[in-house]
C-alpha cells in the first residue's frame, strides 16, 4: 500500500456544473443499462461508510421484476463529526436530486424520498420548493418519477438502511434481519435503492463528467474523491474534497496542529490512528474506510473522555432490540468508567476487549458491530490514559 | 351573627370552587376539541395509512409541542392501529415527546468536538439564565432545556438547536443575548 499524498479535488461543490437538467437529458439519452455500467466500472462505493459498489446495487435492483421500486436518499447523517451531507443539501441540493432521477431511470422507480434528520429541518424551507420545480421539470422531460421528502425525528439508527424503512413505515427504527437486503424487499416490501447524499452527487458527476476523470483519482480499492468533515483540534476545520487514498500522515500535515495525538477516522464508529501509525495508515477502503468524519485530538485531550463520549453515544442509541449491542455498550461504558476509578483492575478492559469483540460479531446491525473499532482503537493505543 | 356569617363564607366559597371547576372542564373540553380537529387534518393531509404515523405525530408535536396521552389514542384511532403500536413508536424518537415541553425547546449538542469547544460553560451559562438544570422546563413553559447527541456543526460548536433554527459558535454571552431575544418579556438581559 503506498498512499497518493493530499490532493484537493473541485467535483461534489463544482458550481461549473450546476445545470441539472442537461445532466438528465444525457442520461435519458442513453440505455438503462449504459448508465449502470458506468457506475460499475467507475468503481464507485458508498459514501456513507460501507462502502457497497453503487453500480452492483443499481444492477441487483434493476434485475428485481417489480412495478413498484423506490430510490431513496439517506440523509439521516447523525455520525458524530460529519456534517457533509447537510453542506452538499445546502449548496448543490439539486446535484442530489439529479442522482436520485438518473437512479430512478436506471432502475425503473417512479417514487423517491430524501429521508432527512430532523436537526436538519432548516433546509426544507429551500429544499421543498426545489424538489417542487424539479419534480414538474423532469415530468417535461419525459420522466416519470416524483420525489417526496420525509422528516426523521431524531434517532440515529434510522441511519442504518433497514431502520430507515422501519422509521418511514411509522414504526420503531429497528434494523431489520438481512437477507432480504433492500434491493429486494426494503421501504414498503419493494426493491430499493438507497444511497448516500454524497454518493448520489457522484452517480450524477460521474454521468456528467464521464468516468475516466473520477477513475484517474483514488486507488484501485477507492476510486475516487470523497468529503470530509474536519473538526477538533485544527485550524482548519470544515468540509474538504480530498482524493482517497491519503496517508493519515498527510492528513496530519496539512489539518494538524503540530501536537496531534490522534485522529479519529470515521467518527464514534470509526477507528482511532495513534501517532505512531500515522505513516502507515491509509483513508479508504483499503486501510480505513469512512464515511467522511475526521476528528483530530492534541496532546491536551484525554482518550479517556474521548472514549467515554462515545460509548455513552452508543448507549443512549442503541436501538434496544438485540441482546449484545443493549447490554454490550451498557457494560462497555461502565467497565471504563470502573476502571477508571480504580473499582476494577486494569486486566478488566481485557475482559472488555472480548466482550467488544463479541458485540462484533453478534450483533444484528452496523452499530453494535462497529462499537469494536473505536472501543479496541482507543483502548490498544491508550490503555495507561483508560486506566491512570 | 357568627353562623350566618359562617354560612356565607361557605356559599360563596363553593360558587367559587364551583365556576373554577367548570372554567377548567370547559378549557380542558375546548383544548381536547382542537386536538381532536388537529389530527383530523393531519390524517386528511397525510392519509391514514400506518406510513402516515410519523408525520401525523411531528405535525402535533409542531402544534403542541408533546403527545398527550388523549392525541395518542386519537391518532390510533384514526389509523386503526392499537394505541400501545402509537406509544411504542413515539417513545423510540427523541424528537417525540412524550411529556409537556416548553414553547421552545433549546437542544444544545454534547457530542465530543462541541465538548472541546466549551459546550459546558454554554450550558452553566442558559441554566443560569433560565433558572433551570439539564432536562427541566422553566414554570412558564417557555423554554426546555435539553442536551443531544451530534447535531452536524462540528466545526462551528459549541452549537445548539431552538426549534427548528441552528445557532453555531455559541459563547455564553452570546446565549443570553439569543436567549433574551425570544422570550424579552420574561427574560433580561442583567
Amino acid at each position: 500500500m503506498k498512499n497518493k499524498g493530499l490532493k484537493k479535488v473541485d467535483i461534489i461543490f463544482d458550481c461549473a456544473s450546476c445545470e441539472p437538467l442537461e445532466v438528465i437529458k444525457k442520461a435519458l439519452s442513453m440505455k438503462p443499462d449504459e448508465i449502470i455500467d458506468q457506475i460499475i466500472s467507475s468503481g464507485l462505493k458508498g459514501r456513507g461508510g460501507a462502502g457497497f459498489p453503487t453500480g452492483l446495487k443499481w444492477k441487483l435492483a434493476k434485475e428485481e421484476d417489480n412495478d413498484i421500486k423506490y430510490v431513496i436518499c439517506n440523509a439521516d447523517e447523525g455520525e458524530p463529526g460529519t456534517f457533509k451531507d447537510r453542506e452538499i443539501l445546502d449548496v448543490v441540493p439539486s446535484k442530489v436530486l439529479v442522482g436520485m432521477a438518473i437512479c430512478a431511470y436506471a432502475i425503473g422507480a417512479k417514487e423517491g424520498f430524501i429521508y432527512l434528520r430532523n436537526e436538519y429541518n432548516f433546509l426544507l424551507k429551500d429544499l421543498l420548493p426545489l424538489i417542487e420545480k424539479f419534480n414538474q421539470n423532469i415530468q417535461n422531460l419525459g420522466l416519470d418519477f416524483t420525489i417526496k421528502m420525509f422528516s426523521g425525528s431524531g434517532a440515529y439508527i434510522c441511519g442504518e438502511e433497514s431502520a430507515l424503512f422501519e422509521s418511514m413505515e411509522g414504526k420503531r427504527g429497528e434494523p431489520r434481519n438481512k437477507p432480504p437486503y433492500p434491493t429486494k424487499a426494503g421501504y414498503n416490501g419493494k426493491p430499493t435503492i438507497i444511497n448516500n447524499v454524497e454518493t448520489l452527487v457522484y452517480c450524477s458527476m460521474i454521468i456528467r463528467i464521464g468516468v475516466e476523470p473520477f477513475k484517474k483519482l483514488g486507488t484501485t480499492d477507492s476510486r475516487g474523491s470523497k468529503v470530509f468533515s474536519v473538526s477538533g483540534d485544527t485550524a482548519k476545520a470544515g468540509i474538504y474534497e480530498l482524493e482517497l487514498g491519503i496517508g493519515v500522515d498527510e492528513f496530519v500535515k496539512e489539518f494538524g496542529n503540530g501536537d496531534t495525538k490522534a485522529v479519529q477516522v470515521g467518527g464514534a464508529s470509526g477507528h482511532c490512528v495513534p501517532r505512531k501509525d500515522f505513516k502507515n495508515k491509509i483513508i479508504g477502503f483499503e486501510g480505513i474506510p469512512t464515511g467522511g468524519s475526521m476528528m483530530v485530538f492534541n496532546s491536551s485531550r484525554s482518550m479517556y473522555n474521548v472514549l467515554k463520549d462515545y460509548l455513552e453515544f452508543f448507549e443512549e442509541e442503541s436501538c434496544g432490540q438485540c441482546t449484545p449491542c443493549r447490554v454490550g455498550t451498557q457494560q462497555l461504558l461502565k467497565g471504563i468508567k470502573a476502571v477508571k476509578h480504580g473499582e476494577k483492575p486494569s486486566s478488566y478492559l481485557n475482559q472488555l476487549l472480548k466482550l467488544a469483540e463479541t458485540m462484533k460479531i453478534t450483533s444484528k446491525c452496523g452499530l453494535g458491530q462497529s462499537v469494536h473499532n473505536s472501543f479496541s482503537s482507543i483502548v490498544k493505543n491508550f490503555r495507561e490514559e483508560i486506566i491512570y | 351573627m357568627t353562623i350566618n356569617l359562617c354560612f356565607q363564607i361557605v356559599v360563596v366559597n363553593s360558587i367559587t370552587i364551583n365556576k373554577y371547576i367548570c372554567e377548567r372542564i370547559n378549557n380542558k373540553n375546548f383544548i381536547m376539541v382542537q386536538s381532536e380537529n388537529l389530527i383530523r387534518n393531519l390524517v386528511e393531509k397525510h392519509g391514514n395509512s400506518r406510513n402516515s404515523l410519523l408525520p401525523i405525530l411531528q405535525g402535533i408535536v409542531a402544534d403542541e409541542n408533546y403527545l398527550s396521552e388523549s392525541s395518542m389514542v386519537e391518532v390510533a384511532k384514526a389509523l386503526d392501529i392499537s394505541s400501545a403500536e402509537v406509544y411504542g413508536t413515539a417513545s423510540f424518537y427523541s424528537f417525540l415527546y412524550t411529556k409537556p415541553m416548553g414553547k421552545n425547546i433549546i437542544r444544545v449538542c454534547k457530542t465530543i468536538s462541541c465538548k472541546m469547544a466549551g459546550k459546558q460553560e454554554l450550558v452553566t451559562a442558559i441554566e443560569k439564565l433560565l433558572k433551570i438544570k439539564m432536562g427541566e422546563t422553566t414554570r412558564n413553559m417557555q423554554f426546555s432545556l435539553i442536551e443531544t447527541n451530534c447535531l452536524g456543526w462540528c466545526h462551528k460548536g459549541p452549537v445548539m438547536l431552538i426549534n427548528d433554527e441552528i445557532y453555531t459558535e455559541v459563547s455564553p454571552e452570546k446565549a443570553v443575548k439569543i436567549l433574551c431575544e425570544i422570550d424579552p418579556q420574561h427574560l433580561t438581559n442583567s
